[in-house]
């Protein structure tokens, strides 16, 4: 038990916090939202995948890292592939000259299904797909530049460049990837209407299962000796290195983690969106994501996720009433958060956090004395 | 390829190698900055690409200003419009050291975040001040045409001219960074910031005079960019990537090697592109590049330092 | 490939020699160390002691030559590898982790969980910590566990330092410039601690200080231009002309 207490839930501290955001996303946002703007968080949590990534990758890794929207694309895509196939059947596409592939490969007179298609109509596959791709691009990235000892600079400067390469490669080859707009119109898995709002609801409670697991995960990984020794990397390479480690294992491994954990977040933007395109691959969405995580704290998983919800929060209310504002905003916001407060929201919090924290205690102590006790006695017993 | 013959594909490889040097004048002359700002001063500069097309703009401003109040003065003010490039974008790389980058020398992966937000809050100055819409000055008569020494073969003057710019330029980054005992002091400064300040160097001055000449630069070349196309708010987006990858392939201090990898990336591109399509011509060109740094992570012509 | 046999050395450097674009920074070095000894190398500024400790750990690769240590080769081996087979290197500066606490700093080390599986699953057990207030109390920093290292004094860092490598019990043990920056009283309670663990195991200093290496050497190796000048007890080597020539200048 204390092993899950220390280890997982990060002593008392970080049990506070998981508590907190679990009750936000579980309970507050699904009473009080409507089911459009539900579904509108739900799409922001899947961002917030990827922002606790670059958490374990940037914050405790110091590997900065701008081609995160791969790693989300990947995911996005795999999964986006396969509900395409459902809904490219021979049935539905009797208008096609080639019935039976998705449209746009018809509009682009491809005549058979390409061969990395055909997998993608097996579940099982799709799921596997979406780890296991990922983290195998992942791994042959990070053997090739950590091995290497690329590292810091050059190692965003490349990622940056592979994010560009996937993306005009997606645009390029519209036959088979759906081209600029994407792979759209999908609607249902396994029969069953992903776009009812009864379904959207669903996924939305399945996304932050999965980004809460995720975090406990990854707060496991931080707790461990390997999480000391990733900061040590981060810090002090040569000494790691000179005090018996392989440095570049422990690298490739959390740059693997954090490339499945967008790739999840990828796929759960696709059920909950009901499209994917190669405007989150590139280099502008991979950036924006490192956004979220500076504002929410670049060595806080919990604060990555208000991060990403506080900025796309502003980015919807801003785009709504003054868009040409908007640039000038999250411009200034990524040059104050590296200037101004580094450690983004949760430094914040911590440093002026307390005292709200002490304020609430001293409330609720206060009210606790108010209550008989005889009353809090019949609470208990009728539990 | 069996179905050119070779006086075509010599032709072919002639017409695409002038039309690669079009790019490989605007690449190098963003790379030379760049190379400055990034190879000696180790800040990463995505704001890069916005100074460009401060460079681009400035012209187009300038076309138009000749255009409405001084049509007679139309053949010369192009040479007068790079200069003011180089002046704006100058003043502006200026200012951006003073209130930002002088902060954060120790922080060059915070660099990086701070001049993508500066890069964000200049495109978007771009669409208030000139419209979201593409813009193109009008170019001197002189400018265009192009010269025609066989019947196959057509080479554009623009490209000639622009290439004669970037040769100036680089000349002069060349005696200014080598040669000159200004060039000295940055060189001094970069590698050892405290004991440039203890010989008496005036670091903040020289940080300050590097970025805003890197910046100037790319100004020029935002300049040159306007003779072969049109600039939008977002058309120096398309270039820092490219230009990061001139600088870092060609081994970011040596300016030789600057201008060898800006020569081989922008020829491999357009020489590819005439065979395959413009995207994949990209595609290659870049997985070359990342897969050749993967073997060679200091670029092509990096020093041996005993460290 | 090999002619020279083995040897009861615990450390055995024939013929090794670096060259950066031409310059050698170590020219041609024979080397050996015994067991339990303590050897001190000296020299001018740019003689090359930093860079011997650099080929031995693997930091620099040797252009020719051969370095054994406990009859194999370690030329060739990556860096954890040779520390692995017991090799243990302080820094000139001192190279800790500022942000973990001294307890950390020592779990870091400890030679445990070194894989990637291994680190995840590692569990910081009574046998771990009994070995952490061992090192810590051999180091002088018991008291100081839950402090973040950055906030040591210098002279702690560097104490902290050769406890993390004492904690990895390695057979060589190589200091770069152990007392620099230290006080007076650190400098004497370092001597006393040098000394001690040098029992058991070969330890080689690097150190500018004549009056401490005095004290702690059992023999003094100086380096002059990539090449041995000298070599002997200390007072052998002070009274050596040539050594004399190359402090005292021309």
């Amino acid at each position: 038990m204390s092993f899950v207490y220390e280890k997982i839930m990060g002593g008392k501290k970080g049990l506070t916090g998981f508590i907190i955001l679990a009750t936000l996303i579980l309970i507050i946002f699904p009473l009080f939202l409507d089911a459009f703007r539900l579904n509108l968080v739900g799409k922001y949590l899947t961002y917030a995948f990827v922002a606790v990534s670059l958490v374990l990758l940037w914050g405790y890794g110091g590997i900065l890292s701008l081609g995160q929207g791969i790693f989300f694309g990947l995911g996005g895509y795999a999964m986006a592939m396969f509900l395409k196939l459902e809904a490219s059947s021979p049935e539905n596409t009797t208008i096609q000259s080639t019935p039976g592939i998705p449209d746009f490969m018809d509009w682009n007179q491809l005549t058979e299904l390409p061969w990395f298609w055909e997998p993608f109509t097996s579940f099982t596959f799709t799921i596997l797909a979406v780890l296991i791709v990922p983290a195998a691009f992942a791994y042959i990235i990070g053997s090739a530049m950590f091995k290497r000892r690329v590292g810091g600079v050059y190692f965003a400067i490349i990622t940056q460049v592979i994010a560009v390469i996937l993306t005009v490669l997606i645009v390029g080859q519209q036959g088979v990837t759906g081209g600029i707009n994407g792979i759209t119109d999908l609607r249902t898995l396994h029969g069953w209407d992903i776009t009812s709002d009864s379904a959207k609801n669903i996924f939305y409670f399945i996304n932050c299962g999965l980004l809460l697991t995720v975090i406990l995960a990854s707060r496991f990984i931080l707790t461990s000796k390997f999480g000391r020794i990733l900061l040590a990397i981060r810090d002090k390479e040569d000494r790691v290195r000179f005090s018996g480690y392989d440095v570049a294992n422990f690298k490739i491994f959390i740059f693997c983690f954090a490339a499945m954990i967008s790739a999840i977040g990828g796929a759960m933007f696709t059920l909950q969106v009901g499209f994917m395109s190669p405007s989150f691959v590139g280099i502008v969405p991979s950036i924006e994501m490192v956004i979220f995580a500076a504002v929410g704290g670049r060595m806080s998983l919990i604060g990555a996720v208000y991060g990403t919800l506080l900025i796309n929060y502003g980015k919807s209310a801003f785009s709504e009433s003054f868009p040409e504002m908007w640039l000038f905003l999250i411009g200034g916001l990524f040059i104050a958060v590296v200037m101004l407060f580094p450690n983004g929201l949760a430094g914040l919090w911590n440093d002026y956090g307390h005292h709200i924290t002490n304020k609430f205690v001293f409330i609720s102590k206060a009210f606790s004395k108010l209550v008989p006790q005889s009353l809090l006695k019949k609470v208990e017993d009728a539990r | 390829m069996d179905a050119y013959t070779s006086s075509e594909l010599i032709s072919i490889f002639a017409m695409q190698g002038f039309s690669g040097i079009s790019l490989f004048s605007v690449l190098l002359l963003m790379a030379l900055g760049l190379a400055i700002i990034f190879g000696q001063m180790g800040v990463i500069n995505m704001a890069h690409g916005e100074f460009m097309t401060v460079g681009a703009y400035t012209t187009y401003f300038m076309a138009t200003l000749t255009e409405t109040y001084f049509p007679a003065f139309m053949p010369y003010y192009f040479v007068f419009a790079i200069v003011v490039a180089f002046i704006v974008a100058g003043i502006l790389g200026y200012l951006a050291e003073f209130a930002l980058i002088r902060h954060l020398y120790k922080r060059p992966l915070d660099t990086l975040l701070a001049t993508w937000g500066l890069s964000l809050i200049m495109q978007q100055s771009f669409r208030s001040l000139f419209g979201a819409r593409e813009v193109s000055p009008t170019l001197p008569e002189w400018l265009l045409g192009s010269y025609q020494p066989t019947e196959t073969i057509y080479i554009p003057i623009n490209g000639m001219f622009v290439l004669g710019l970037t040769a100036v330029v680089t000349l002069g980054v060349y005696y200014l960074m080598f040669k000159s005992r200004w060039g000295l002091r940055v060189r001094a400064t970069t590698q050892n910031r405290v004991m440039s300040g203890a010989v008496g160097i005036n670091t903040k001055k020289v940080d300050r005079y590097t970025f805003a000449l890197g910046c100037g630069i790319a100004g020029i070349a935002g300049a040159a960019f306007t003779t072969i196309a049109s600039t939008g708010p977002t058309t120096g987006t398309l270039y820092i990537v490219d230009t990061f990858m001139v600088v870092v392939f060609g081994g970011a201090a040596s300016l030789f090697g600057t201008i060898a990898s800006a020569f081989s990336i922008a020829q491999a591109q357009s020489i590819l592109e005439f065979f395959i399509s413009g995207s994949m011509a990209k595609v290659y060109t870049l997985l070359a590049l990342v897969v050749i740094l993967m073997f060679k992570p200091e670029g092509l012509f990096a020093s041996k330092v005993r460290r | 490939m090999n002619m020279h046999t083995n040897t009861d050395f615990t450390l055995s450097i024939e013929d090794l020699t670096v060259s950066f674009d031409g310059f050698k920074a170590v020219d041609n070095l024979n080397f050996y160390l015994d067991k339990n000894e303590l050897h001190v190398i000296i020299g001018p500024n740019g003689a090359g002691k930093t860079t011997v400790l650099d080929l031995i750990c693997g930091k620099t690769k040797a252009t020719s030559g051969s370095i054994k240590f406990l009859n194999s080769e370690l030329t060739g081996l990556s860096e954890h590898a040779i520390v692995r087979a017991g090799v243990g290197r302080k820094f000139q500066t001192p190279s800790i982790y500022e942000n973990l606490t001294v307890l950390e700093n020592l779990e870091v080390s400890y030679p445990h969980g070194r894989g990637v599986l291994g680190s995840l699953l590692f569990k910081r057990n009574k046998k771990v910590l009994d070995k952490i207030h061992e090192i810590a109390k051999e180091i002088m920093l018991e008291q100081a566990l839950d402090t973040e290292a950055g906030l040591l004094s210098h002279g702690q860092k560097q104490w902290l330092e050769i406890g993390m490598l004492l904690i990895q019990d390695p057979q060589l043990l190589m200091l770069d410039e152990p007392v620099a920056g230290m006080s007076v009283k650190e400098r004497e309670q370092t001597a006393k601690l040098l000394n001690k663990i040098s029992q058991g195991r070969s330890v080689l200093v690097i150190e500018h200080d004549m009056e401490f290496v005095a004290r702690i050497a059992h023999k003094v190796t100086v380096l002059h231009q990539g090449k041995i000048l000298a070599t002997g007890d200390m007072e052998k080597v002070q009274n050596d002309p040539k050594v004399i020539e190359v402090y005292l200048g021309h």
